[in-house]
């Protein structure tokens, strides 16, 4: 675990040794936004920028993605099986994406990538992926990441940490990955004590500056209780029931998958799906458990800040980015929903 | 606008302690600047929930529909045309509604000054009559007004409520413009394949979230066709071609209903320009037809109905 220092004036350099090795992405603009794109020279990168309007799942999770095709054809020798779509998995970087996003991926990696089950394009990906994280020198006011178990300068699911200095930035390695990129890197020079000082004293002073909420008492709510609560009524009316909170969400990871056919060929193809949506929990029967738009909204937040706790012993799964506090078109706010539900009086115990 | 907040919560009060209405549907005050939240008020002791300000985008008939209790409901222009448009298609009924009219200076674009401060993050947004001042950390900026209203305020000439049982304040000078459709004639006079090119350029990063949809009165059909699965008309992906026939549905659907009340293009979280869909069609069915949608609550929109001297030149 080393710590370098990359000077400002030699990012161009660092970058290009990085382009021998990996396809580099960070944030770039598009259009009025900043998204995870192409990086070829340093000044491609959006710097500097508060987080991307979208999360970083799309990297290993795209919107929409071609699992497997098949041919229909009577002719065809084949017609009928089902095969893999063929993927490329370069090795990739992903530089400055914000320490709430890894904290992220580590959270979707429990879905995506556990003993049971092992999603293969996530782990290929995750796999040929490396991190490089920018630290939050000035968060957000709707960040509050620090009350999510993450934090400005968190180091979970980071291969390296880059820390921003007056004229360079302090790369800490905190992988095998990160240490063999930094040793390839170009650019990079030895880093001082007072570097790590000064680091060290812009953490903590980003830190000062999150709100705290309090989770602590959601693990030991009582599940149905909570789930029964009255708030849910409030929370609930404004909301129109579209997807942007969990499009937006970095830990949101449900899809759905179709087949679309056209002529004799077809292809099975995973999309992002939303809990939001009616559909997403419509039965072919046309019977629907959450037909109420009140049970869908109590879903997606009892799905992150209950049911997850309950079922991992970790999370919430929620990093406390803010996005969804940003783009939600009704105002609703995660962040008074966290403290109706932890304040929310219930006997004790997880279990109805 | 500040003022109308007061006569907001005090008719309010009135109307629930008199037992007139059974809620009242209004605005609460956002939590970060520049939004609000929808909110619905039952006990008079709770009335001072409700708020006004710049940032009622958002179109509150959205939320009367199919409702079956006594509502009052604070209504901008625009919502108040919403209103009519869902009383002429038996959305909700007259009687039910006490609609507390609010004379509308116009909402001011959130994304447009966000994406003018360039990452710079506001913690405060106070609007007065001629500017917009945003304060943040280490910085102030101010907006001219008038030039960053949403686009549809810009455009709107029906600030006054057309239907209301009480008006929050004297009604406001209603604009004189020239042209409200500059943007629609911009597109088109493009050429097929610029055209082609524009829309795809738009639409790029959609992302099929439906908060567009979902936030438009107009869109109350109990089951969309994009969520149709028996059978399925649509792909689920973010292929062009469904996103496109999506958008472009979608806004036909709106054709002589749509009140240019801005809640899609407000509530898109991708910044898509999604009105200029719906507007074209405005235009085309107020050049056919000579119709406004939401004006009369008697008639039934020039779409919805046949008649032996509709034009017909645009059938080739």
């Amino acid at each position: 675990m080393t710590s370098v220092i990359i000077a400002k004036s030699k990012l161009n350099d660092f970058l290009a040794s990085l382009k021998s090795g990996y396809q580099v992405l960070g944030p770039v603009r598009q259009g009025d936004m900043i998204a995870f794109g192409p990086v070829n020279k340093a000044e491609d990168l959006a710097l500097p920028y508060s987080n991307t309007r979208l999360s970083i799942k799309s990297v290993f999770f795209p919107q929409s993605e071609r699992m497997f095709g098949y041919s229909l054809d009577k002719e065809d020798a084949d017609a009928g099986i089902i095969k893999e779509t063929p993927k490329e998995y370069p090795n990739r970087v992903v530089l400055g994406l914000r320490p709430c996003d890894a904290k992220a991926v580590t959270l979707v990696d429990v879905n995506m990538d556990n003993p049971q089950f092992q999603d293969p394009w996530w782990v290929k990906r995750r796999e040929t992926t490396t991190l490089i994280g920018l630290g939050c020198e000035h968060p957000c006011s709707t960040c509050f990441c620090t009350s999510m178990g993450s934090g400005p300068f968190d180091e979970t699911g980071l291969d390296v940490l880059l820390t921003e200095l007056p004229d360079a930035y302090l790369a800490k390695s905190l992988t095998p990955k990160g240490d063999q990129l930094l040793k390839q890197a170009k650019g990079t020079d030895a880093a001082s004590p007072a570097n790590e000082k000064t680091a060290a004293e812009i953490k903590t002073k980003a830190e000062q500056t999150l709100p705290q909420l309090d989770t602590a008492k959601l693990k030991d709510k009582n599940m149905m209780e909570l789930f029964n609560a009255r708030f849910w009524e409030r929370v609930q009316f404004a909301c129109i029931n579209c997807g942007a909170c969990t499009f937006l969400c970095p830990t949101c990871w449900c899809f759905d998958i179709q087949d679309e056919v056209s002529k004799k060929a077809g292809d099975r193809i995973r999309n992002w799906d939303s809990c939001m949506f009616p559909l997403f929990t419509l039965h072919g029967t046309g019977h629907n458990p959450r037909d109420h738009k009140v049970q869908r909204v109590r879903q997606r937040f009892m799905h992150k800040l209950k049911y997850y706790i309950d079922k991992y012993g970790d999370g919430p799964a929620c990093v406390g980015c803010g996005r969804c506090v940003q783009a939600c078109p009704v105002n609703i706010d995660i962040r008074n929903v966290i403290t109706l539900m932890n304040e929310y009086q219930t006997s004790a115990g997880t279990k109805a | 606008m500040l003022e109308y907040v007061g006569k907001i919560r005090d008719i309010a009060r009135r109307l629930l302690s008199e037992n007139k209405v059974d809620v009242v549907i209004g605005f609460r005050q956002g939590t970060i600047p520049m939004m609000s939240e929808p909110a619905v008020v039952s006990r008079p002791e709770d009335v001072d929930e409700l708020y006004w300000d710049y940032n009622c985008g958002i179109n509150l008939t959205n939320y009367l529909t199919k409702r079956t209790d006594r509502i009052g409901v604070v209504a901008k222009g625009c919502d108040s045309r919403n209103i009519v448009t869902h009383i002429v298609e038996n959305q909700i009924k007259r009687e039910q509604l006490y609609i507390i009219g609010v004379p509308c200076h116009g909402m001011i674009d959130r994304s447009r000054i966000l994406a003018a401060l360039d990452g710079q993050e506001p913690t405060a947004v106070v609007v007065n009559d001629t500017e917009i001042v945003v304060t943040g950390p280490g910085f102030e900026r101010k907006f001219n007004r008038q030039e960053y209203l949403q686009n549809n305020c810009a455009t709107c000439i029906h600030r006054n409520p057309v239907v209301y049982d009480e008006l929050v304040a004297e009604k406001v000078e209603e604009q004189k413009l020239d042209d409200r459709y500059a943007d629609v004639k911009k597109i088109e006079a493009m050429s097929p394949d610029e055209k082609w090119a524009f829309f795809d350029k738009i639409l790029a990063p959609c992302l099929r979230c439906y908060a567009c949809r979902n936030a438009c009165p107009l869109c109350y059909c109990p089951t969309c066709f994009v969520d149709e699965s028996r059978p399925q008309w649509l792909g689920k992906s973010i292929d062009p071609t469904d996103v496109r026939t999506f958008h472009f549905l979608r806004a036909y659907h709106c054709a002589g209903r749509c009140t240019d009340c801005g809640a899609c293009e407000r509530a898109c979280p991708v910044n898509i320009p999604v009105r200029l869909l719906t507007k074209k069609l405005n235009m085309d069915v107020e050049d056919l037809y000579g119709f406004e949608p939401g004006m009369v609550p008697d008639v039934r929109p020039p779409l919805d109905v046949y008649r032996p001297d509709d034009p017909g030149g645009f059938i080739k």
